[in-house]
């Protein structure tokens, strides 16, 4: 190479492979990252010793590593960072990858792997990852040659974050992260992807079309979802304008609960298996549905034969391929939501038609008379403790005391209840599992929440069942100092499988009992936390406020009603308008149908 | 899906232009098998020089909505470029190559020779007992063919699965 050679390129660095990933890291922004060590990974856990740029949180569990990440990124916006090991540490990794694609999550998953030459070969802690990940990942890459190294880890951000989120891994062998490899920094915006190139802008045409109708409309409905969050805080902030300027009703799914403020008067609740009365019926009896952000997902279509017979839908979503999937839609739009609502905002002065405001006026008086029904009441009498009670206490102590507060849960009823009791008037508030609904997710998001928020209250609300399939993370929480709150509600059963066994299946309550569970309060205090019980109503206002003040992590073991069901109920293959409000109402699932049955 | 509206069935050609990298092919056809979605046939070659793209055709079957699915999901894989459904944009050419052996002796190896002729088929392998045919041609063609031999002496059929390219000048770029 001639010497104007030189002075002309610009300088390639050369470090270790196990460098120029942490400085790939660096350069994407992320401060922290959410691993377990082992053998193939001993090269990264090296160069992470000798700096200080970013920060480690070692957790007890790789499942628990993307979990945590999962929390970190939806309460941010931020890419969540995962580092495990080969063999057994990508495998644990699964089910979290398989979470975070379902719910359109940014976490970036590093995994460990045999040297290059040992590839195939059976060897010590080797797994076929790629294989494996494949369906449960956005994209995953094997990095075979030193010289990709740099350029994969770039890549992988971008396809993590743009377009639709979703889990990227990259299987980084360990003669790669030893070897040295030259560096590169992230190709400009400039510069795009040879063939991933995601929509975000919206065709104005359609716009045009969708707001026409939804302005011809005498009965309409916007359904917004886990999409208005993943647009970042703006896209809820034009959702909140769009629905304001329009007077239309507004319902969350469960992913996207925080989109829209619960406390508003135009909030119809959650939709779906066990949303709100009215927001279920809105949604049967519509004549024009808005879909901003979701997906038409079964939990919330019921019988899809059945499912807003009437209506005309406009659906706005980023993945083309979530449109015309389950549900038929007679508008359209590919984009990000924020930019949709930005454009139907604009779409909506510039047309000049007035909306029916008779008609809007009388759909309102409509929803006010189904609102009446108060599908959420319930009566708190007697010495035991209704969940409902429990989590609709929590919301209120915590509305009162004014801390930003953050809500992960678990899986099931209790799940359920904090979606229905526990307001959320600002998007990325609420982390859940929605589309895997992953028992044990509560507790490691919970994590990965107050490591984005030292300063805020995160509360975990768990079940009994649930929170014993990731508590080892109790561990972390005392190593890292991280004070979250573990709301057990315990009802000593697997509440959700326990209610559908007593409705479909005679109430035959196979393996749904929780025997021999541990004492909580001693548990917290085993892992240097706090317990604390509650077992009667005159407790729980106590209780709670206690474990909101002190400045540790805390388990609550909330002792509950054992045989509440959670209402409202759409029973499998039920339509929105065939719901079952209370005990009283059994009749309804009678009518479950052996087709009904069969779906989960 | 069970309750799409629209239950007739078509069969749609495919044509995925994808990156020739480690794992693609792997990709697609985890998508098929992971989303319940049928592949009758599928071939897949390198179409530049540098060897850095690859178009893949796969024959699959379906209701118009899941055939709109399939579509799309294969559009969203990263590694893919961009998808045409051959069937649904115009006049298109398919083709597929069969290397067809017959085995048999008198009558049945003279009436072989004598419909290989008629299809256009070619003799590529020739033993006084066996004949390996080589035939192109549309799915039916082959099939039909396949048929006649069987009586005379049908031994073993290796197939391509079809490759599709739109007529006219319009190409099939990334």
């Amino acid at each position: 190479m001639s010497a104007s050679t030189q002075l002309a390129d610009p300088p390639t660095l050369t470090m270790s492979g196990a460098e120029v990933v942490l400085r790939a890291l660096k350069d994407q922004g992320v401060e922290v990252i959410f691993g377990y060590p082992g053998g193939a990974v001993l090269p990264i856990y090296d160069a992470i010793f000798q700096q200080n740029a970013i920060r480690h949180i070692l957790v007890r569990h790789e499942q628990a590593a993307v979990h945590a990440a999962e929390g970190y990124a939806r309460s941010t916006g931020k890419v969540g960072v995962v580092l495990v090991t080969s063999g057994p540490g990508a495998t644990n990794a699964v089910t979290g990858l398989v979470d975070a694609l379902m719910d359109s999550i940014p976490v970036l998953c590093l995994t460990g792997q045999v040297p290059t030459h040992l590839i195939g070969n059976d060897a010590f802690q080797e797994a076929d990852t790629t294989g494996i990940t494949r369906p449960a990942t956005k994209h995953n890459y094997l990095v075979k040659r030193s010289a990709d190294l740099a350029r994969v880890m770039h890549e992988a951000f971008h396809v993590c974050r743009s377009g639709r989120p979703g889990p990227v891994l990259v299987d980084l062998p360990k003669d790669i992260l030893i070897n040295k490899a030259p560096y590169q920094e992230a190709p400009p915006a400039s510069e795009p992807h040879r063939s991933y190139r995601p929509r975000t802008e919206p065709d104005m045409g359609q716009i045009r079309k969708a707001v026409a109708l939804l302005k011809a409309s005498k009965k309409p409905v916007v359904y917004a979802g886990g999409g208005v969050i993943n647009a970042g805080p703006e896209a809820s902030r034009l959702l909140g304008d769009f629905v304001h300027m329009t007077g239309f009703p507004c319902t969350n799914t469960l992913m996207g609960l925080g989109a829209f403020p619960a406390s508003d008067p135009q909030f119809l609740g959650m939709l779906g298996m066990h949303g709100t009365y009215e927001a279920n019926l809105v949604m049967h009896g519509c004549d024009v549905m808005f879909n901003i952000g979701a997906r038409f997902d079964d939990r919330v279509t019921g019988k899809l034969s059945h499912f807003a017979p009437t209506s005309k839908k406009i659906h706005a979503d980023i993945d083309p391929s979530s449109i015309n999937k389950n549900v038929k839609v007679d508008v359209p739009v590919i984009g990000d939501a924020g930019r949709v609502l930005a454009a139907m905002i604009e779409a909506w002065r510039e047309d000049p038609t007035v909306p029916d405001r008779e008609a809007l006026a009388g759909w309102w008086r409509q929803i006010d008379e189904w609102r009446a029904k108060d599908c959420l009441a319930y009566t708190q009498r007697g010495p035991i403790i209704k969940p409902q009670h429990a989590v609709k206490r929590l919301f209120e102590i915590t509305q009162e005391l004014g801390r930003e507060t953050f809500i992960t849960t678990e899986v099931g009823q209790h799940q359920m209840w904090a979606a229905q009791y526990f307001g959320f008037d600002k998007p990325n508030r609420w982390m859940t599992s929605g589309g895997l609904g992953t028992m044990g997710y509560g507790l490691p998001a919970a994590m990965g929440v107050q490591i984005a928020h030292p300063d805020a209250l995160v509360i975990d609300i768990a079940g009994e069942a649930s929170i014993l399939m990731n508590i080892q993370e109790m561990a972390t929480l005392a190593q890292y100092r991280l004070p979250v709150k573990v709301f057990i509600l315990n009802n000593e059963y697997m509440g959700m499988v326990r209610q559908w066994q007593e409705l479909l299946h005679g109430g035959r309550y196979s393996e749904s009992y929780s025997e021999a569970l541990p004492d909580f309060v001693k548990l917290a205090e085993a892992f240097h936390g706090v317990g604390m019980r509650a077992t009667s109503p005159d407790d729980l206002d106590r209780v709670i406020r206690e474990m909101i003040a002190i400045d540790r992590p805390v388990i609550a073991d909330i002792c509950v009603a054992k045989d509440e069901n959670c209402f409202p109920m759409i029973p499998s293959g039920a339509a929105h308008n065939e719901m079952i409000l209370g005990p009283g109402q059994q009749g309804g699932v009678a009518g479950v149908t052996d087709e009904g049955k069969v779906l989960v | 899906m069970s309750e799409s509206q629209g239950n007739a069935h078509r069969i749609a050609t495919i044509a995925v232009l994808v990156e020739n990298e480690a794992g693609v092919l792997a990709r697609v056809i985890g998508l098929f098998a992971g989303r319940g979605y049928n592949i009758d046939s599928l071939t897949v070659a390198p179409v530049d020089d540098a060897g850095r793209l690859s178009r893949i055709t796969v024959v699959t079957s379906g209701t118009e909505m899941i055939i709109e699915q399939i579509k799309a999901q294969l559009d969203r894989l990263v590694p893919v470029h961009k998808v045409s459904d051959l069937s649904q944009e115009g006049p298109h050419l398919v083709r597929e190559l069969a290397l067809i052996k017959v085995v048999g002796s008198g009558d049945h190896r003279v009436e072989a020779l004598r419909l290989a002729d008629a299809f256009r088929a070619r003799v590529v392998d020739a033993t006084t007992e066996s004949f390996v045919f080589e035939m192109t041609g549309n799915a039916d063609k082959i099939d039909a063919f396949c048929a006649l031999m069987r009586p005379i002496g049908l031994a073993e059929v290796c197939r391509t699965g079809a490759v599709a390219i739109a007529r006219g000048a319009a190409g099939f770029a990334a």
